[in-house]
């Protein structure tokens, strides 16, 4: 029950983007189409569940029991690097419909804070290994609804007389405030 | 182009290549540690120590570095520092290191500093790229400066915790809360633009 409760604050309430603000530079930049925008959270929740698992078996097995803490920050950007290059390579070799989907995505993903976030927020809450795995999917199909979302009120926006000076990044942000105002109203689901 | 003045290569940090508001790099710290001035004041700090450092190093061993892993040997330089910062606010201002959470390692994944490395340093000297971070680390603070000061006195009517507007202000809690911090940051954005616009005009 608990890691349900998990699972659905980390979609709903403690959101990676409207909530944490990681991944504010894809959530603004991936977001002019729906098309591109579910591919990038693919990308990113398919990333955000690798990366879930392994920095936590390399804290958990390497740093913890050596002491080794204050090096978490440089071995989790470094494992977060060269995986999405393993990732990037395992997946044009076997699914190539799938890479066609999400592969110029992928190495812009190295540096979206969501993952090295992810990362870190595991190891500061001391997450077991499931509540890690379940905390990682949750936050990636979190990321996708708020980006899908987004991109669905941009393609509108499209449409619509915004004043020049709001044009681009200025609309974006407000949009953005509104959706976080709105998610706010699921913080009382669970206490 | 012609190169630019010592002077010059500070400004543009401050106008018109602010990281924040012009160049939208490095948003997340900025929407996440703006709800109290002294926490605006200790990224900045964190984020200014990291990229001058970073900058020196990466513009001193340029030379060294093979195009191909240039990316990664970045991320390693920054990462230090990273640590350094992240340990010295933990050992001497633990509240602060707690109410800014992961943010202080996530100054590895900063757009802004791998950004200068990338741009600037690994292409100019160790003098213009130390200059460079300067003014961009000052264009940041004072980004981080205007944000926390307005989400501070509006959501909780102080500033640096102590009370300025009366006992008749009924806080907006909002501005506190993440929606604030967006609206805000929209806000603030348009303004830049319509400053610019009327500076353009007025040659």
């Amino acid at each position: 029950m608990e890691l349900v409760a998990l699972f659905i604050s980390a979609i709903l309430i403690n959101n990676f983007v409207l909530h944490y603000f990681l991944g504010i530079c894809p959530f603004l930049g991936v977001s002019k189409k729906i098309d591109s925008a579910f591919s990038m959270g693919l990308a990113v929740t398919f990333v955000m569940t690798i990366t879930a698992v392994i920095t936590w078996v390399i804290n958990h097995w390497i740093l913890l029991p050596n002491n080794l803490e204050y090096l978490q920050i440089v071995s989790f950007i470094l494992v977060i690097a060269s995986l999405v290059q393993l990732v990037e390579m395992f997946i044009r070799k076997v699914s190539p419909p799938l890479y066609q989907a999400m592969g110029i995505y992928l190495p812009l993903i190295t540096t979206n804070c969501a993952i090295m976030g992810l990362a870190l927020l595991a190891a500061l809450k001391n997450y077991s290994f499931v509540e890690t795995v379940v905390f990682g999917v949750g936050s990636g199909i979190g990321f996708t609804l708020a980006i899908i979302l987004m991109a669905g009120i941009r393609e509108q926006l499209d449409l619509s007389d915004v004043p020049e000076p709001l044009k681009g990044a200025g609309i974006a942000l407000i949009v953005a405030g509104i959706m976080a105002l709105a998610f706010l109203g699921f913080s009382g689901m669970i206490k | 182009m012609p190169p630019r003045s010592i002077g010059e290569e500070f400004t543009k940090g401050l106008w018109h290549e602010n990281p924040i508001f012009r160049q939208l790099l490095g948003m997340c710290p900025t929407l996440a540690v703006t709800n109290a001035v002294i926490n605006g004041i200790a990224m900045g700090l964190a984020t200014t120590f990291v990229l001058i450092f970073s900058s020196i190093v990466v513009s001193s061993i340029k030379k060294l570095i093979p195009n191909q892993v240039r990316i990664a040997s970045y991320i390693v330089v920054i990462a230090t520092f990273v640590t350094m910062a992240d340990r010295f606010l933990a050992a001497f201002f633990p509240l602060i290191s707690k109410d800014l959470g992961p943010y202080v390692p996530l100054i590895v994944v900063n757009c802004i500093i791998l950004g200068r490395q990338e741009a600037f340093s690994s292409k100019n000297s160790v003098g213009r790229s130390f200059i460079d971070a300067l003014g961009m680390s000052a264009g940041f603070i004072l980004a981080l400066l205007i944000l926390s000061s307005i989400r501070e006195i509006l959501g909780a009517g102080t500033f640096l915790g102590h009370q300025v507007l009366g006992s008749w202000f009924e806080p907006w809690v909002i501005m506190i809360l993440p929606p604030g911090a967006f609206i805000t940051l929209g806000i603030l954005i348009a303004l830049t633009f319509v400053i610019e616009h009327k500076i353009k005009q007025r040659r």
